[in-house]
């Protein structure tokens, strides 16, 4: 049933600024996708580029595809905010799925450094809509503060709970190397420091980034022929979200739910089943619901679950080991591709420091927006 | 048809034009509307004139009225382009009749000890300088 592999991944540095041009820096992330797999880039059928386009260029798949040698193939855009990654690899699923293409290659990048984090800020603002809410002075910490305001009205959760995601993903950070902020921080550390959107403070939040990363997805049988260790497709889930002013619920995304019961139904599995996830912790307040929402802990135990290190690697579900988007960073278009990539690493068992003991299911949980759009991705070994 | 009349929407406006400009002639008069469709039955906030179920664009305006309540909210202490003189300022979602929820900023005449959720809310409109737009204010 799981005749869809990914073959190759890689990510570039994840950088608060990284000096080149985002062909330059996606080229870091394509050479380590193509290391130890047995094709040229002309078996390259079609190249997919995941991104918000912070930087100044536009259309950048044309001048990319050129960089990696992958003209005269097919070759376009995706942006669906910070989902674009993970919904360019579903989209390469579906082409090689159709009998379409054989080998499809999913770019993320992103290029924030250009921009103060003012214009970032306000550019992000308008991924919302630009009529109701972004003229009303909607941020993304904004958005997710009201996130975690709910949560800790309707279940008491309280922002030292918050601050233990952030505790946990900084713990690992420091084991990667290609992850921008690589530091301990202590659970003081991140309540005392700058209220951003409350209750969110600075180190309750990701930092904008600059990234790239590059997941290569084959057919079945061109896989077991090209690759190593190929890590197949299991499941795929996705489904979107409406304004904040109609959401049925600010506690849960409903959206990431549903895409969550359609990856574990496509793969045949449940939450139990996974042995190690990615999570899309753009705030601490996010992987929190993200837990309860995949299914990890049930509605208002998030926190529990962090308090009680079982998102440790030791523990029963480790979740984000790579550092995640608060460490990273989170270089929009790119954070998809990296979430996958560590996923891959963990299954092929090449993890190294971070690597989760026999490790054959991993889930891949990445959000556009607050809550806006949501893509889960089984992954087997 | 005056859809332009939109622009004076918002506090930073990003939308000059729309069908739903009468929203911005009602605000004006003091009063905050929703729509609903005639054939559907359905309200729409923020209004939308076009109704995506029967495909119709035939609405009546009505007015939100009476109390609702806070359902969530965050104090904003880093405002994006054109608010970095409004930081701090407060963003909440309140719950209103017939199934109403509205996004918009807490009107500045709340104390900010008294934000809490659950507290009881009207929605009122704010006229500042050209521009029009709305309000969650403390009930009573």
């Amino acid at each position: 049933m799981e005749d869809i592999a990914i073959v190759g991944v890689g990510q570039s540095n994840f950088s608060r600024k990284c000096g080149v041009t985002i062909k330059e820096l996606i080229f870091e992330a394509f050479k380590e996708a193509m290391e130890g797999l047995d094709i040229v880039n002309s078996d390259i059928d079609c190249s997919i580029i995941c991104s918000s386009l912070y930087d100044s260029q536009r259309s950048a798949e044309g001048p990319v595809s050129e960089y990696l040698g992958l003209n005269p193939q097919p070759t376009f855009l995706i942006e669906n905010a910070c989902a674009e990654g993970s919904t360019g690899l579903r989209t390469a699923w579906a082409l090689i799925k159709s009998g379409l293409h054989d080998i499809v290659l999913v770019i993320g990048i992103e290029k924030m450094s250009g921009q103060t984090s003012r214009e970032v800020a306000e550019m992000m603002g308008r991924a919302y809509d630009v009529t109701w809410e972004s003229s009303l002075g909607l941020t993304m910490p904004a958005g997710y503060g009201m996130i975690a305001r709910a949560h800790m009205a309707k279940y008491g959760t309280t922002e030292e709970q918050l601050a233990n995601v952030r505790v946990k993903n900084s713990f690992y950070s420091v084991k990667n190397p290609k992850a921008a902020f690589r530091k301990e921080i202590t659970l003081q550390g991140v309540l005392e420091s700058m209220p951003v959107a409350s209750p969110l403070k600075m180190l309750d939040c990701c930092a904008n980034a600059d990234g790239a990363s590059c997941v290569i997805l084959a057919k079945g049988d061109v896989a077991k022929r090209i690759a190593r260790i190929p890590i197949w497709i299991a499941g795929l889930g996705s489904g979107s979200n409406t304004t904040m002013g109609r959401r049925n619920s600010y506690t849960s995304f409903t959206n990431a739910k549903k895409a969550a019961e359609e990856a574990y139904k496509m793969a045949g599995v449940g939450p139990g089943d996974i042995d190690v996830a990615e999570v899309h912790d753009c705030f601490t307040i996010a992987e929190i619901i993200a837990y309860e929402d995949m299914g990890f802990a049930r509605p208002g135990e998030g926190p529990k679950l962090v308090e009680e290190k079982e998102t440790y690697l030791e523990g029963r579900i480790p979740v984000n080991l790579d550092g995640g988007l608060l460490c990273k960073g989170h270089p929009v278009g790119a954070t998809g591709g990296s979430q996958i990539r560590t996923i891959v690493k963990q299954l092929r068992g090449d993890a190294g420091d971070i690597q989760v003991k026999d490790a054959e299911i991993g889930l891949a949980h990445n959000i556009g927006g607050i809550g806006h759009y949501a893509n889960v991705t089984i992954l087997r070994r | 048809m005056g859809f332009e009349t939109f622009e004076k929407f918002g506090i930073v406006t990003h939308t000059k034009e729309s069908k739903a400009a009468d929203f911005v002639t009602y605000l004006e008069q003091g009063k905050v509307m929703a729509t609903k469709c005639k054939k559907c039955q359905i309200n729409y906030f923020p209004p939308q004139v076009d109704c995506p179920k029967c495909l119709l664009s035939d609405v009546e305006w009505l007015e939100v009225k009476g109390n609702g309540k806070l359902l969530t909210y965050s104090m904003v202490n880093y405002g994006p382009l054109g608010f970095e003189d409004k930081a701090p300022y407060f963003l909440g979602v309140g719950e209103f009749a017939d199934g109403v929820k509205i996004f918009a900023t807490l009107s500045k005449d709340i104390k900010e000890t008294d934000i809490k959720v659950g507290m009881a809310l009207k929605v009122i409109p704010v006229k500042s300088n050209d521009k029009v737009f709305f309000e969650l204010q403390a009930a009573g």
